[in-house]
């Protein structure tokens, strides 16, 4: 009984790695229509913001104070904003950095807490609790906090941002690396690996990276749609990068003056772009769960 | 029992401890240090020497951080020159005012989102369900203060029924004698509130009529209203429970974003005022008072669930 139960744990988590592995998980995404509708969304955001204004060209630095509110028309379609850029083309810059951002800060988040997780769960003992209660910590003070915190020591830049919010994201990542590593580490292979003269080094970086990769995947898809959020955020409290940068949270806050002059394309276009991104965003990292979830599964039974 | 609560309470009070660490190491890695960042640029050294005598900055840092978790322990939470008052004192102003803020949300986002899970629970998968998960997908995915905006196009420039700033007294009393002035603020924390919780009332409600108490409670002729309230209610507002405590930050987050948007007086406005000052007294005293609350709030939660269910304290032990 033992032996089986072991066996089948062992199989159960084995490699995800290998090419039939990956095509297996490429088909199982590919039948869930909202996770192809969020991944196609992303696609489409991505040549939306760095391919669009190699067509469509706007000058998006020289304020030009003669163009300022227009509503929209034939030479601006979406209109022009209160220091006249026009916003169809700004919606694509501010998309740039908005992504660039999410993007960025999600990665740094999904390798700092993968290390932090790994080394957590493996190390055991008081070092894992150690390291534990400081994600607890850093949880424990809301998110937005941490950030106007940071963000008022740093100079506001994309670059800065990118770091600030990578600091703060990898906590929920940590958490969930550490749980998996629980279990991988009890499993007979890893035993196994141990035995015959594996460094924990090598063990970390050769078996439990490669088997919670999985779930780092999901969650750094989540943090992406997360750190727009928090981007965007803080653009509207006034700690994003100064103009003439943009992006779509700080085109939201500019706007907010024009609630009570009816200028709409100044207030719906880049809220609608960052909801729809990131609903995109988490219905990719649904998907992505799934596949994943189903694959464990099936190796379960 | 006693083990788990002894347990869970002693990783409370470290966790808290590695939050003072955090915060005075952020303080104190400040670029420039306090002195430059109260005397400005062009102190001169020897003003910067005296100020950092004056306020015990030039001694060894292992004792400076004694001495500030002392501070700390007798509830002295620093001195804000910005407003020439202590951190405390404005905190008392202004907490209450937050805590009006968040409690009615909290209320409100309760009291729609757990009828809404278990109505999306019980008719899983079809048109209503859908709808519901919709609006809670898009709620999810907006920026609190985007949100915030709709709601003053939508009740306060198109129609004025609403003022669009929060109430501006300074005590609760004040606050509560507008009520007109807090349905935006209050409305836009508790959207965002619904959507995040009704997505967990609704996995929850599914679990619980997958149970074969259920069965049997539907085998024994329970069905409609009570079926509903007497078992399925009450056994999927047990993970609630660790979901309120859970929340805190997140929601508290959304109150600095409301705070800023509608003008209002209160804590997270305070927060961002410092945040735009360079106020670091209170930003550090702030920080130290959430993440109390929250460490505390989720000790609560797990402290009730384990009281709620038995299950938990069996498991844990």
């Amino acid at each position: 009984m033992t032996t089986q139960v072991s066996a089948g744990q062992s199989a159960a988590t084995g490699p995800v790695t290998g090419s039939g592995g990956w095509r297996e998980a490429v088909t199982d995404f590919a039948q869930n229509k909202m996770g192809v509708a969020g991944l196609a969304t992303i696609v489409l955001m991505l040549l939306f913001s760095f391919a669009g204004p190699l067509i469509y060209h706007t000058d998006q630095v020289h304020p030009n104070m003669l163009l300022i509110t227009q509503r929209p028309g034939a030479n601006h379609p979406l209109g022009t904003d209160n220091v006249g850029y026009d916003v169809l083309g700004r919606l694509m810059v501010a998309g740039q950095s908005s992504l660039e951002v999410g993007l960025a800060a999600a990665v740094i988040a999904g390798f700092a807490g993968t290390f932090w997780g790994a080394i957590a769960g493996f190390a055991g003992g008081w070092l894992d609790s150690v390291m534990m209660r400081f994600v607890d910590a850093l949880l424990a003070i809301p998110s937005l906090l941490l950030v106007l915190l940071l963000a008022a020591i740093v100079t506001p830049s994309v670059f800065m941002i990118i770091i600030v919010l990578g600091l703060i994201s990898w906590l929920t990542t940590a958490r969930l690396v550490r749980g998996e590593v629980l279990v991988l580490r009890s499993l007979d292979y890893v035993k196994a690996a141990h035995g015959f003269g594996a460094t924990p080094r090598q063990i970390v970086l050769r078996h439990v990276i490669r088997n919670v990769i999985g779930t780092v995947v999901v969650q750094v898809t989540f943090e992406v749609a997360n750190a727009i959020l928090l981007f965007a955020a803080l653009s509207f409290l006034g700690l994003g990068p100064p103009p003439p940068a943009a992006n779509w949270g700080g085109m939201l806050t500019d706007g907010l003056n024009y609630v009570f002059s009816g200028y709409w394309w100044l207030i719906y276009p880049a809220g609608i772009f960052i909801v729809v991104t990131v609903v995109a965003f988490n219905l990719a990292g649904d998907a992505l769960r799934d596949v994943f979830e189903v694959r464990l599964r099936s190796r379960n039974s | 029992m006693t083990r788990y609560l002894v347990r869970r309470t002693s990783q409370a009070i470290a966790v808290l401890f590695i939050v003072t660490v955090v915060v005075f190491a952020i303080l104190h890695f400040l670029p420039g240090s306090p002195a430059r960042a109260l005397l400005g640029i062009r102190a001169t050294p020897a003003a910067i020497r005296q100020f950092n005598a004056a306020n015990g900055y030039n001694r060894p840092l292992p004792v400076q951080y004694l001495l500030y978790l002392d501070r700390l322990v007798h509830g002295n939470l620093g001195f804000s020159y910005h407003y020439d008052q202590s951190v405390g004192s404005l905190l008392a102003m202004d907490l209450p005012k937050s805590a009006l803020l968040v409690g009615a949300s909290y209320v409100f986002a309760l009291l729609i989102a757990i009828p809404m899970g278990i109505v999306q629970a019980l008719r899983r998968n079809r048109a209503l369900d859908h709808v519901l998960t919709g609006f809670s997908f898009v709620g999810y995915a907006m920026p609190t203060f985007w949100l915030g905006i709709l709601l003053l196009v939508a009740f306060s420039a198109s129609v004025h029924l609403f003022p669009p700033e929060g109430p501006q007294g300074a005590t609760v009393g004040a606050a509560l004698g507008d009520p007109a002035g807090l349905v935006l603020p209050v409305a836009t924390l508790t959207i965002v509130t619904v959507a995040q919780f009704s997505r967990f009332m609704r996995s929850s409600a599914i679990d619980v009529l997958l149970q074969d108490y259920i069965r049997t409670a539907r085998a024994k002729g329970a069905a409609g209203w009570h079926l509903i309230t007497r078992h399925v209610l009450r056994n999927s507002l047990l993970p609630i429970i660790t979901l309120v405590g859970l929340s805190l930050p997140g929601v508290l987050s959304g109150a600095i974003v409301v705070e800023a948007l509608f003008n209002y007086p209160g804590m997270g406005w305070l927060f961002w005022t410092a945040a735009g000052s360079h106020d670091f007294p209170v930003l550090m005293g702030f920080t130290i008072v959430v993440a109390a609350a929250t460490v505390i709030g989720n000790l609560l939660a797990d402290v009730g669930y384990a009281v709620a269910d038995p299950r938990v304290r069996y498991q844990a032990s």
